[in-house]
């Protein structure tokens, strides 16, 4: 059996800081839940990137097909109404 | 100062060991996690070397202490000196280290030297991610498959012998207790044996009875891999000495 068959790969997700949501960090292989959260410590953390890590089996994520590209987004591209920009925002309620 | 160096010698020959894993690990994962623990260790040579360099007051840095001493001048645990062997070796070596250092450091949190005091603080918490990443590894490949389970007891067995040093208390030990500088390795050794018992179980491993144990690291007297492990270490700044970049 090679290391291929043994480690499975898992997604990173790290938090950089309170209030933040996690975002995507990358991959790795680990052989189990707990060591892939100290792989993704030693790989994605090094230089204070984050303070809260979540991993998940690559295996366990769906992904959206590109053929599907047309079907699923495609139909948003005409819809400007669904952009909330045909509101007059007054000054004092600053950046939104 | 001895005692300092004592700690010191300890971090930067281990430290020097893990990085000869750079490169080398047996994936990319390990391979960076055993680099960052080597930096670790040498991360902390640094502190306490620069602390020894001071309390000699001879103008000494921290670079003359770690590659202008000899063999016999240093006074590291013969544990940490021990080859690398097969990537269960490291990780049953360090694990026994680890769980020690551990335990040493959490009490040099008290030591009456506000310096050394400092040095834990920062390393402790350094130490205690390696003590777990050390002991996840073991549990794993001692539970493993019956290859990796042969191979980590075959280090266990040989590495025993080198376990019985840590706990040796000499007379700088009891002069730096004595001064509330210092461990007690006493109740540390009933601390370790407690833990290490406690993931050699989980990891189905056998614990080796306590037979002859080996020592005579920290007066100096080293097994011949010490000298590999310093030459190569201080092999450019003897040939260089001015060298910088």
């Amino acid at each position: 059996m090679t290391q291929k068959d043994n480690w499975k790969i898992w997604e990173v997700f790290i938090r950089s800081k309170n209030g933040l949501s996690h975002k995507h960090a990358g991959s790795l292989h680990a052989p189990d839940a707990e060591m892939a959260i100290k792989n993704a410590r030693d790989v994605y953390t090094r230089r204070n990137e984050g303070i809260s890590i979540w991993v998940v089996e690559s295996e366990a994520i769906t992904a959206s097909s590109p053929d599907d590209n047309d079907p699923l987004f495609a139909p948003a591209d005409d819809k400007v109404y669904r952009h909330p920009t045909f509101y007059e925002i007054p000054d004092e309620v600053g950046h939104m | 100062m001895e005692y300092t160096l004592r700690l010191g010698d300890n971090a930067l020959i281990l430290g020097q060991r893990l990085a000869e894993w750079c490169g080398h690990g047996p994936i990319l994962e390990q391979d960076i996690a055993l680099s960052n623990i080597a930096l670790d260790h040498l991360g902390q040579a640094r502190m306490l070397m620069n602390y020894a360099a001071k309390q000699k007051e001879d103008g000494s840095t921290e670079d003359d202490i770690a590659f202008k001493r000899d063999i016999f001048d240093y006074h590291n645990l013969l544990l940490v000196e021990r080859e690398n062997g097969d990537w269960g070796k490291t990780v049953m070596r360090q694990f026994l280290f680890d769980t020690y250092n551990y335990f040493f450091y959490t009490q040099l949190l008290k030591s009456k030297d506000a310096k050394l005091r400092d040095i834990a603080h920062k390393a402790i918490k350094e130490i205690t991610y390696h003590a777990q990443w050390s002991a996840e590894w073991v549990i794993r490949l001692g539970d493993g498959t019956e290859e990796s389970h042969q191979r980590v007891q075959d280090s266990l067995n040989d590495l025993w012998e080198y376990t019985g040093e840590m706990f040796t208390m000499d007379a700088v030990d009891e002069k730096m207790v004595a001064e509330g500088i210092g461990v007690d390795l006493n109740p540390i050794k009933d601390l370790w044996y407690e833990k290490v018992a406690e993931i050699l179980d989980m990891a189905t491993l056998q614990q080796p009875e306590d037979g002859w144990m080996q020592s005579g690291g920290k007066q100096g007297e080293h097994s011949e891999y010490l000298g590999y492990v310093l030459a190569e270490m201080q092999h450019l700044p003897r040939m260089y000495p001015e060298a910088s970049w």
